[in-house]
């Protein structure tokens, strides 16, 4: 009875801090809330007048939607980056930021689950994949793994964080026989989320460009290379907008693991370019169509030779340690290393596997206006409830919000 | 909705679960079975057991909830429990049962909520599949006035169809693609195929790069020769394992087909075919009215809605009924050959004894039931 007394003043509490601040917060999450607002009207012609209003077609039947999935379930992911050093090897220096990591991975995987939803053709009738009340093809289906493992991180990226905050809310500290064990858990976890969503694709013979066996490996470098890419920049961030104090020395220990998950991505990157364009067969056909366009369509051209450029600037200047170690330089190396990262895991995987169709057949993929909407919309979504976990996390770290504290 | 251990959450709202003994052999409980447009007139028989199950009947079914409201009471409890039902159910009142709309609205949204609760049709009794091709058919006939038949005939033993495609024969007429979408009743809006004709240059061997598989011109062309795909029924599909909820799967006389109504829409099954064999309602299909075939199955050519899977069916509301697919019967130079794999005296099992046939894309272990060979 009286936990429920504190997490109703911890949710009275939480609801006083989001909804007060600063103007530019103010502004932040009016704007956001707009674009969330564009979203949900280009849903709703989608809805209306099903997928057709995509650029999707039977010829390349995933588009923006699916691309965006993929990439943010690795960014999902990359929680794990930080939640290991600080639970179970107790490096210190990550304390501060795995609530950070963890609020990103709970706004990751909520973007996950919506563009899902998103891309369903008949939305109304999800509840056939629940299990017990539908019909649920588990093990056979990749995507009922991918199901179960989406769903179980985001509940332990919700209850781990929830616990410790909870009782730093009421002054105690957080036992850690409590959230060890699950922190551990969610290690392996995260693990588990990026390779099943890579054998999600791995697994169909269909689709020479995806049915190799690097794909899963290749999945979790990137993953942890854009995941704590993004982290640091959102540490920047906080770090200059309110008084939560991220010491340099966290920073760089991020930046290192960015470095060496980039350099090995990099490696696998060779490794698959080697493969397709050494001796080509038959199967590689896509890869050449992603890099150098087939039959005069290269629709994908300019976007992959933005990627490609940006993928190794970033990991050659993140590999020399003076160049790492200054901030504006390790800021845009992460800002372009997140993007280079995107376009490569996002269409840049997803597009080319449609193309050529089973029998050669060329037909490109371009994302209509309103795809790009709900798209907006759903990261509008994500950054929204990123916002939110975090200023209510970074009261509570910071003793603003306590329980009986009458201010 | 005789069978009460059905394998699926239902809501049981408003709906009176009775004894069917006095209703129409189908099993329904509203409307009529409707196949025969005479189910409206009971027999003296019918109408005397209808009449006792109506007076004493429910008493011996009652559940909780009809126990409290289904008695007969003054005004003034009446009004009391109504004013109560009402606040507590005006949602699922207004839906399913309102008082105010007619008999007509009132089954039609009946039909429409059983219709988005009921479950999977491969796991379905046989009472099942023939409640929901009577509510569907009943359905129709509320909506435009015409009767169809629907049938949900299940696979019969010893068949095990198979298809034979004659590339010497084939001239790239595509009767075939057109028999297809009439009889299949096919989107015309995105004039959706499920065959597909590649023509190919002589000489230049299966290059199906070079192929085109949309062509606006006479044929035969000069120095091309034609290859027809479509879905092979695979014996060991990837699009069925692949599928998160069972909404497509191989029957036992080897059709691959999608529970239309099931089909959630993730289009795994359309990454997953490596024969380009599936095809998405990326809007709400439309056929003219006046074009509808009206002779139907479940799995096969009823009308789909917008966000689900379908495809080739072997023309399943022919086969099973022994006839040839529409593709089969309408192509004007015999190039193609459809049986039962398990008859030795079939044309197609002559063919695969006596022609050297080959399959596409042997390598990926899918199995096809679908041969090519040459004069």
């Amino acid at each position: 009875m009286k936990r429920l007394k504190v997490f109703g003043s911890l949710v009275k509490d939480s609801l006083d801090t989001i909804t007060h601040g600063s103007k530019r917060y103010h502004l932040w999450m009016a704007l956001l809330t707009f674009v969330m607002l564009v979203g949900m009207y280009c849903y709703s012609i989608q809805l209306e007048h099903g997928l057709s209003v995509t650029g999707m077609t039977d010829r390349v039947s995933w588009g923006l939607y699916i691309s965006n999935f993929t990439f943010l379930v690795g960014v999902a992911a990359a929680a794990v980056m930080l939640v290991m050093p600080t639970y179970v090897l107790k490096d210190i220096d990550f304390k501060q930021a795995v609530l950070i990591g963890e609020g990103l991975a709970v706004a990751a995987l909520i973007m996950c689950l919506a563009f899902v939803v998103a891309d369903m053709g008949g939305p109304s009738v999800l509840w056939h994949m629940i299990p017990g009340i539908g019909v649920f093809n588990f093990p056979n289906s990749m995507l009922t793994w991918d199901v179960l493992v989406l769903n179980g991180y985001l509940f332990l990226n919700i209850t781990i964080p929830f616990y410790i905050l909870f009782r730093h809310y009421q002054g105690k500290e957080a036992k850690s026989s409590v959230y060890i064990p699950g922190a551990i858990l969610s290690v392996f976890w995260a693990v588990a989320i990026h390779l099943v969503t890579a054998f999600l694709y791995q697994g169909l013979q269909a689709r020479p460009f995806w049915n190799n066996a690097l794909l899963g490996p290749r999945f979790l470098a990137s993953a942890f290379a854009a995941g704590p890419a993004l982290i640091i920049l959102v540490l920047a961030i906080i770090r200059n907008f309110t008084e939560f104090k991220i010491q340099d020395k966290t920073i760089k220990k991020i930046a290192m693991v960015v470095t060496v998950a980039a350099q090995i991505n990099l490696i696998m990157l060779i490794s698959e370019l080697f493969k397709e364009f050494y001796a080509p067969t038959h199967h590689s056909e896509s890869a050449y169509y992603l890099f150098f366009g087939l039959d005069g369509k290269d629709a994908l051209l300019p976007w992959i030779w933005t990627a490609i450029p940006l993928n190794v600037l970033a990991t050659v200047l993140l590999t020399f340690h003076k160049l790492r170690n200054n901030f504006k330089v390790l800021f845009f190396c992460c800002f372009i290393l997140f993007i280079a990262i995107w376009i490569e895991k996002g269409f840049g995987l997803i597009v080319p596997g449609f193309i050529p169709g089973p029998y050669g057949k060329i037909a490109e993929y371009t994302p209509t206006g309103i795809e790009i909407g709900v798209t907006l919309g759903i990261w509008a979504l994500g950054a929204f409830v990123f916002t939110i976990l975090a200023k209510t996390a970074i009261g509570i770290e910071l003793g603003k919000l306590k329980y009986n504290k009458k201010a | 909705m005789s069978n009460n251990n059905k394998k699926w959450f239902s809501l049981n709202l408003g709906r009176k679960e009775k004894v069917s003994s006095g209703s129409c052999s189908c099993g329904k409980t509203s409307g009529g079975c409707g196949t025969s447009s005479n189910s409206h007139h009971m027999t003296d028989d019918e109408f005397a057991a209808a009449a006792i199950n109506a007076s004493i009947g429910e008493e011996r079914t009652k559940d909780g909830f009809e126990q409290v409201f289904d008695v007969k009471m003054d005004r003034r409890t009446a009004f009391k429990k109504l004013t109560a039902s009402l606040l507590i159910g005006a949602g699922a009142v207004s839906t399913s049962c309102s008082v105010i709309s007619g008999d007509e609205s009132r089954e039609k949204s009946q039909i429409d909520w059983e219709e988005q609760f009921k479950g999977n049709y491969k796991l379905m009794t046989d009472e099942e599949k023939q409640a929901t091709v009577d509510r569907l058919v009943r359905s129709y006939q509320l909506r435009t006035g015409k009767t169809l038949s629907m049938s949900s005939k299940n696979a019969e033993e010893d068949v095990l169809f198979g298809y034979a495609f004659n590339i010497s024969k084939c001239q790239g007429y595509m009767d075939c693609v057109n028999a297809c979408v009439e009889e299949n009743n096919q989107d015309r809006d995105s004039q959706m195929q499920y065959i597909r004709i590649h023509e190919m240059k002589d000489g230049k061997g299966f290059n199906f790069n070079e192929a085109d598989d949309n062509y606006y011109h006479e044929v035969p062309a000069e120095g091309h020769f034609y290859m027809g795909t479509q879905c092979f029924h695979c014996d060991n599909p990837p699009c069925v394992e692949v599928c998160p909820v069972q909404a497509t799967w191989r029957e036992d006389d080897g059709l691959v087909v999608v529970d239309y109504d099931w089909c959630v829409g993730c289009r795994y099954c359309m990454a997953a075919c490596p024969y380009d064999g599936r095809r998405f309602n990326w809007s709400k299909p439309e056929v003219p009215e006046a074009e509808i075939n009206h002779n139907q199955h479940y799995l096969g050519n009823r009308m789909r809605k917008k966000g689900v899977m379908e495809k080739c069916t072997f023309c399943v509301q022919r086969s099973r009924a022994g006839k040839n697919p529409a593709c089969v019967e309408a192509c004007p130079t015999g190039a193609r050959i459809f049986g039962n794999l398990l008859d030795p005296n079939s044309t197609i099992r002559w063919v695969l004894e006596n022609k050297k046939v080959f399959r596409l894309k042997e390598d990926l272990g899918t199995e096809p039931k679908f041969w090519y060979f040459m004069d």
